[in-house]
């Protein structure tokens, strides 16, 4: 049927609208736009108080502590960074390959089934895998996984901290799990939309399949792949919940990929509850770091994918 | 009154048939997933001329052709069935790989189909180094070979590193003819090369038929009878049968094929009755 | 090179060339399609990879969830295990009727404002619709606890500061309903313009050649027509919406008692899960894969849901 972008609308005034129509929906949408402002700026007045306690030293301050009334959030930051980078190391290339593995290695029917599995990931909420990740994959960390691995590097850095299971390696690891959905779905659209013609036309010079796939076929879906990690990123960079639930919550510098540490958005949610109103206005400061940090990624993610062409369902 | 079609370069009948044989195709049939889409496909393709496969659409002519570089390997449940020689060797049993195949046995599309985010240059050497040839003076040699012979070089000479997309496209269809032809190919397939081109460069294609094949043997499938009137030597008609299923009705060389074919099904076609 | 000389004949560069790439081309043959067949079963095993944390936490869940589905855990509110009975939590009746009084409230809100916006926006096209579009989007990709911030300062606060009367500080079920809301009204947006657009202009056409306003037509024909886009919609927001955590984190309270009353404070499903797991009673440890296992059991069945009738809509359409 007719495609949505071709469909031609009639403007507003073009046609006769009765006044009470245009009112409506000028309202409401304005109400809407309303409440995104007020949401806004919501947010970012009430980090004011802490802004004007601690200026700029909350972005590079070394110390985070309620008690203390000082709100240095560097480790915070970097503990958020640092979750987010072991989620892509891993969500990248195994991402990349299954999508790679669906669009071109799967048959018809089975290729459906692969999507729909990988999409029926991401519909799992976030509490959920902070359960799984806490409750099955913890003891297994701290008992199995982070003893071999430092068995196998010699206890050498970044594997040499006490084994608590909770830590930096193992919110790494639910986020990976998170975001990989994203990836692999938004990394098949880009990949599939790459023309059948260019395919077998490096396959009529005698290319191998793989030398299809890497010299025609990912660079010509490199930007919508990009578009998929970036947007990916933004999602690791603000994950609360689970991430809240196997980190430990350590405001500390995490000194090894065993260590536990924080996150902004774990931060914020776990240390609301019993804050007082100046400890409120810091969680709300990092807020307003998190919330521009996301803001400019997901920002970035979507005009790479727009350009690319591939859906973006997520969202 | 008939018009007679006659092909531009005049030679005597016998000829054609008589030369060496590049390739040779017995009772050769296609078939998806138990239907078949074309058969009793038997012909010799004579080395050094243009043989053309046509026919109406729906007869089977594409299918056959991405039978002769192996491209329905890609696709399940696609059966290939009879004899393809390439020299002496049966293409499907004879035990060449395919990727090897398509180096002897290259391809030009319908559409022009450049990589789009290689340059030009690189665009024509990448079969070449798809096959494991890097040695610049090698591949700078072949570069310009190729696009002389696809008559492209003197546009792109100075341009050699832009993007295959600022072609036009009659342009963009030459690259991919000089793209094939870079890695030396004993038969070059074209399927309806110029169908999505202007009248312009669909000439200039033709002419350049006509110089190309003393460097390689060329099948070209169009169903554009006068088209293959102008440029092959050889034709093979086709057409798709009461079960559906495209069939080899007459192959003869392209003079008698237009004036005086055996088969009244050919008669009715070049003469307009259906197509 | 050409072992085809012949006497008095230059050699033919063209067939040299041919010779040499089919001798290179021979050479490498092996090792190129080696690794291809090697780099294209590693993505397969990505994808195995892949699909593997999937069925893990699926057979976490019925393996360690299911023995917890009764009569009574649906049913019973819960009770804090005591030295006599440790192992007796009682049920999720004030989290499940928390849920579904916060979710089907927030929809409540979330549908008007997010259906009317589409229809705004697929009905026009200048800078402000492009604005508001993007506002959108931007929104749909924001932290979800950012809005559970936004709620507790305007309604936790606010109720309190403003006076409000409320029992307890201002923590209310209908709190959460607005966190969430603001959650779902922005997926909505998007993907009921989207099927509010492929509505075709024929149709709208038709109606509007009778004489009728646009408004009319709008509510009697475009909206209707795109019924099943906009129901797929509110289906596939409210899946989100019943997972999420975050944002009902601090502003909901909580609540042992089954209340329906959205003025008061409430659990929720998620909510239950998290402070479940993480509690130090073994039992309540052990209950939470019982309201995990309930709770992705409504999500699929909701996203499960939108996907069906999405799909089904294509072929209709067809």
């Amino acid at each position: 049927m007719s495609d949505p972008l071709l469909t031609e609308r009639t403007k507003l005034f073009s046609v006769k609208s009765d006044w009470a129509y245009l009112f409506i929906l000028y309202g409401v949408s304005g109400l809407f736009a309303l409440i995104c402002v007020v949401f806004l700026i919501s947010v970012i007045v009430s980090s004011i108080p802490a802004w004007r306690h601690s200026g700029l030293s909350i972005l590079y301050g070394r110390t985070w502590s309620q008690a203390s009334d000082s709100f240095g959030a560097l480790p915070i930051i970097v503990g958020t960074l640092l979750t987010t980078a072991i989620a892509l190391v891993l969500a990248i290339p195994i991402g990349i390959g299954s999508a790679l593995a669906i669009v071109h290695v799967l048959p018809g029917k089975a290729r459906i089934y692969a999507s729909s599995l990988v999409e029926l990931l991401a519909a799992v909420p976030s509490v959920v895998y902070g359960l799984w990740g806490l409750l099955v994959l913890a003891p297994w960390f701290e008992k199995t996984v982070e003893p071999d691995l430092a068995d196998i590097t010699n206890g050498h850095w970044p594997f040499d901290a006490p084994f608590e299971g909770v830590g930096l390696l193992l919110a790494g690891c639910v986020l990976f799990v998170m975001i990989l959905p994203m990836i692999v779905a938004l990394s098949r659209d880009a990949i599939a939309v790459v023309p059948n013609d260019q395919f077998e036309g490096a396959l009529s010079v005698g290319a191998t399949k793989w030398q299809v796939l890497r010299s025609v076929v990912l660079p010509a879906a490199r930007t919508g792949i990009v578009g998929a990690v970036t947007l990916a990123t933004a999602r690791a960079l603000g994950e609360t919940v689970a991430v809240a639930m196997v980190i430990g919550l350590n405001p500390l510098f995490p000194h090894s990929l065993f260590s536990t540490a924080s996150t902004l958005a774990s931060t914020i949610a776990l240390e609301f509850q019993d804050a007082t109103p100046l400890q409120v206005a810091a969680l709300g400061a990092l807020a307003v770091i998190l919330m521009a940090m996301t803001a400019i990624v997901n920002w970035f993610g979507r005009r790479l994918i727009r350009r690319s062409g591939a859906q973006a369902q997520f969202g | 009154m008939v018009p007679v079609l006659v092909t531009q370069t005049p030679s005597p009948d016998g000829d054609v048939r008589s030369g060496p044989v590049a390739m040779r195709l017995e009772d050769v049939a296609v078939s998806f997933s138990g239907r078949t889409a074309i058969r009793d496909a038997t012909f010799d393709v004579p080395r050094n001329k243009v043989t053309a496969l046509i026919g109406p659409s729906g007869s089977g002519k594409t299918t056959l052709l991405r039978a002769i570089n192996r491209l329905h390997d890609l696709t399940k449940g696609a059966v290939v069935t009879g004899k393809l020689m390439l020299g002496d060797t049966d293409i499907y049993t004879g035990g060449i790989p395919p990727t090897l195949l398509r180096t002897r046995v290259g391809m030009v599309f319908q559409r022009p189909n450049p990589f789009p985010t290689m340059s030009i240059y690189e665009n024509v050497v990448s079969g070449l180094k798809f096959n494991g040839i890097h040695k610049k003076s090698v591949l700078d040699e072949a570069a310009e070979s190729s696009l002389v012979a696809a008559a492209l070089w003197d546009s792109v000479v100075d341009r050699l590193k832009a993007h295959a997309s600022t072609l036009s496209g009659g342009e963009q269809q030459r690259l991919c003819i000089a793209r094939a032809l870079a890695v030396e190919p004993e038969v070059l397939l074209m399927d309806e090369p110029t169908s999505s081109l202007d009248p312009i460069s669909t000439r200039l294609i033709e002419e350049l038929l006509g110089e190309l094949k003393s460097r390689v043997t060329i099948i070209i499938v169009t169903h554009n009878m006068q088209q293959a009137a102008r440029v092959s030597d050889l034709c093979a008609f086709f057409l798709m049968g009461e079960d559906r299923a495209g069939e080899q009705i007459e192959v003869a060389p392209t003079r008698k094929l237009f004036s005086e074919p055996d088969d009244q099904r050919t008669l009715d076609y070049i003469q307009g009755r259906f197509g | 090179m050409s072992s085809t000389t012949i006497e008095g004949v230059p050699p033919d560069p063209m067939l040299e060339r041919r010779e040499l790439i089919q001798q290179v081309a021979h050479k490498t043959l092996k090792r190129r399609m080696l690794r291809s067949k090697v780099v294209v079963a590693l993505c397969g095993f990505a994808l195995l990879l892949a699909l593997i944390p999937l069925f893990a936490i699926l057979f976490s869940l019925v393996q360690k969830g299911l023995r917890w589905w009764s009569i009574d855990f649906f049913t019973k509110s819960p009770q804090f295990p005591s030295l006599l009975y440790p192992n007796d939590v009682g049920g999720i009746a004030n989290a499940l009727v928390g849920s579904l009084v916060i979710d089907g409230l927030a929809a409540v809100i979330a549908i008007p404002i997010g259906v009317v916006t589409g229809l705004f926006l697929a009905e026009s096209d200048g800078q402000l619709a492009n604005a508001l579009r993007m506002t959108a989007e931007i929104m749909t990709g924001l932290p979800s606890i950012l809005l559970g911030i936004f709620a507790y300062q305007v309604l936790v606060i606010g109720f309190h500061e403003w006076g409000i009367k409320l029992p307890g500080i201002g923590f209310a079920g209908i709190a959460g309903s607005f966190a969430l809301g603001i959650l779902m009204i922005p997926i909505i947006i998007k993907a009921s313009e989207n099927a509010l657009r492929s509505v075709p202009f024929t149709i709208r056409e038709a109606a509007l050649a009778l004489g009728a306003r646009n408004g009319v037509v709008s509510r009697k024909v475009v909206i209707p027509t795109a019924l099943p886009g906009l129901i797929t919609a509110v289906l596939l927001a409210l899946s989100r919406a019943v997972g999420e955590t975050a944002p009902i984190l601090w502003v909901i309270g909580a609540s042992t008692v089954v209340t329906w009353n959205p003025l008061h404070e409430m659990a929720a499903m998620p909510l239950q899960i998290f402070q479940s797991a993480t509690s130090p009673y073994t039992s309540l440890r052990a209950e939470s894969w019982g309201i995990a296992l309930s709770l992705v059991v409504v999500v699929l069945f909701l996203n499960l849901g939108s996907r069906l009738l999405a799909a089904w809509l294509q072929r209709e359409r067809r």
